[in-house]
């Protein structure tokens, strides 16, 4: 059925939704993008038109590269762990075995944990005092004192990815499941009656399956990695010594704690661009990808 | 299938049981922590195991009382309910006609995929600008105001998950009451929502679970009982000088309960709605 005037009618439908992301999403990003070519504060001055001084000395503060870094950094390692946890759980969970249903259901438990439990039910598990992780490692003699693992620049870090880890590679497992139950069963029997081992037939014959929801899930985390607040904010705020502050902590610093609306403006954008940068990067290799399959 | 060997099998079997151990052992230890008498917590090293139960902390939480955690408590969950049930509404309410809207009209499909990109912009982009906006509307610390927010983080979404479930519906239906005579409004009201009503209700489940879980806004627009919502709330009593871990932790647990049983309900909903989006893309 076509509507008798097709566009009009169904521009029409679409309006509330339009008038929605325009006024909470598009007008508040016009907004930031004036306000990052100005020297505004948060409250009162609107500030004066500076060019592009705010990016311009962010590309050369010190904290600003730090924090960009440890943003990089969790990004790169909890994504790439949770991905190859990932494709080993679904690969597990695949297989028959008794109590796979009740394990699969176990899987959405994580997920479903509200970010700010997660964060403080680790940051209780890191507890320098009085940790279950310390208590854990003593009684086990793997430690011979307790540790303040959260305290410490050289391990906070560490400990944010453990606990983000924890709470993401299930969904990403339970994707690569979905994308391994979509494997037709005699295309796996004929690999395997033409002598192909285990990884031949992961590689030619479950990896063209497992490849696009992967990738799916690759751009999902890396996104929500690069703008990671939350868990951090409540684990940690920043600290110790700036050790955990990531960009969208740094932002949230410079925008409301300063109250330098104009900078942290500046900041958010090139948070934004990297983010835009990284997520079409991901698309167009999934694309050429696809075209020589 | 191949057989599987003796070893195989021990391997997958060993396997299973370190994935439900890493998986259930932190929950089960904030619920452990909750029950626990506050010195089996302080011991060192720890009591895993307590020998007696205590729910005094939850008693404490869901106790109304004024100026009381329970009564912050409370209020914070009452908060949460209101503003995620007026952002699912208005999303659903805004999300139908433009899904549905889509799903007849493919060219438009554009449309909805511009909307999904808003999911790249991180919070901090908006936030100055949106603060701005809800004081000079008055709308700082007001479940509504944090409600029109999430409305918007919610609604591309929704709608993008309404669409595939519209198109399942096949269109012959449409047409012949179209002849029938009846109306746009009646056909999506009579015959469309009832037939999609499995996919709405899995939206809505979604888009529950998002705004219960949201932080940043809530931190930075809501400032007391008012308004404030379950997870800042909590962020709070943790970072609070709570001697008792016991009780940080059954707030924990309390804000929890309704995520995870919705989650489970759901799995497979939850899988197929997060790939959705890129497998036809």
């Amino acid at each position: 059925m076509t509507f008798p005037r097709a566009s009009l009618g169904s521009w029409a439908l679409m309006l509330p939704l339009l008038v929605v992301i325009l006024a909470v999403v598009s007008w508040p990003l016009a907004y930031t993008v004036g306000l990052s070519f100005t020297d505004a504060g948060l409250v009162a001055s609107s500030g004066n038109f500076v060019g592009a001084q705010n990016y311009l000395s962010a590309m050369s503060d010190r904290g600003v590269r730090a924090a960009f870094y440890n943003t990089a950094w969790f990004t790169l390692v909890s994504v790439s762990l949770e991905l190859v946890l990932g494709v080993l759980v679904g690969l597990l969970l695949n297989q028959e075995f008794r109590g796979r249903t009740l394990l699969r259901a176990m899987m959405i438990l994580p997920w479903a944990l509200p970010t700010v439990v997660n964060a403080i039910l680790w940051r209780l598990i890191y507890n320098p005092e009085y940790g279950a992780l310390n208590s854990a490692l003593l009684q086990l003699g793997i430690i011979d004192s307790y540790q303040s693992w959260l305290g410490r620049p050289d391990s906070a870090m560490m400990a944010m990815v453990v606990a983000d880890v924890w709470k993401n590679f299930p969904i990403v497992g339970l994707i690569c499941l979905a994308a391994l139950q979509s494997v037709p069963r005699d295309t796996q029997a004929a690999a395997i009656v033409d002598g192909a081992g285990p990884l031949a037939r992961f590689r030619f014959v479950i990896w063209p399956y497992l490849a696009g929801p992967l990738m799916i899930a690759l751009v999902l985390r890396t996104i929500e990695a690069f703008k990671v607040f939350d868990i951090i904010w409540v684990m940690t705020r920043g600290g110790p010594a700036n050790s955990t502050r990531t960009m969208s902590i740094l932002v949230y610093q410079e925008a409301f704690s300063f109250q330098r609306a104009g900078s942290g403006a500046s900041l958010a954008l090139t948070v934004t661009l990297v983010i835009m940068v990284l997520a079409g990067a991901y698309v167009s290799i999934m694309r050429r990808s696809a075209l020589r399959a | 299938m191949e057989r599987r060997s003796l070893l195989a099998s021990v391997l997958i079997y060993a396997a299973a049981l370190a994935l439900a151990v890493l998986l259930l052992l932190p929950i089960l230890w904030l619920f452990v922590m909750s029950i626990s008498p506050a010195a089996d917590l302080t011991a060192k090293p720890l009591r895993w195991w307590p020998e007696t139960v205590d729910l005094s902390r939850y008693r404490m939480l869901l106790t109304w009382e004024p100026n009381s955690m329970g009564q912050a408590f409370l209020a914070a969950l009452r908060n949460s309910l209101t503003v995620a049930g007026l952002a699912v509404g208005a999303a659903l309410v805004v999300a139908v006609p433009a899904a549905w809207a889509v799903s007849r009209n493919p060219r438009l499909e554009w449309s909805l995929y511009a909307l999904i990109l808003t999911y790249m912009l991180p919070p901090v982009a908006l936030a100055v600008p949106l603060y701005l906006g809800l004081a000079r509307f008055g709308l700082l610390n007001s479940t509504v105001g944090l409600g029109i927010i999430y409305l918007s983080m919610l609604a591309p979404f929704t709608a993008w998950l309404l669409k595939s479930g519209f198109d399942a519906i096949p269109r012959d239906i449409e047409a012949s009451a179209k002849l029938d005579g009846a109306r746009l409004d009646q056909i999506l009201r009579i015959l469309i929502l009832p037939l999609a009503a499995p996919t709405l209700a899995t939206a809505a489940l979604f888009a529950l679970l998002l705004a219960w879980d949201e932080f940043f806004y809530a931190l930075l627009f809501t400032s007391d009982q008012r308004a404030k919502t379950i997870t800042v709330a909590i962020a709070d009593v943790a970072g609070g000088r709570v001697a008792d871990y016991g009780q940080i932790a059954a707030a924990g647990v309390l804000a929890a309960l309704p995520p995870l049983l919705i989650g489970l309900v759901m799995q497979r909903a939850i899988v197929a709605g997060l790939t959705s989006g890129g497998v036809k893309g």
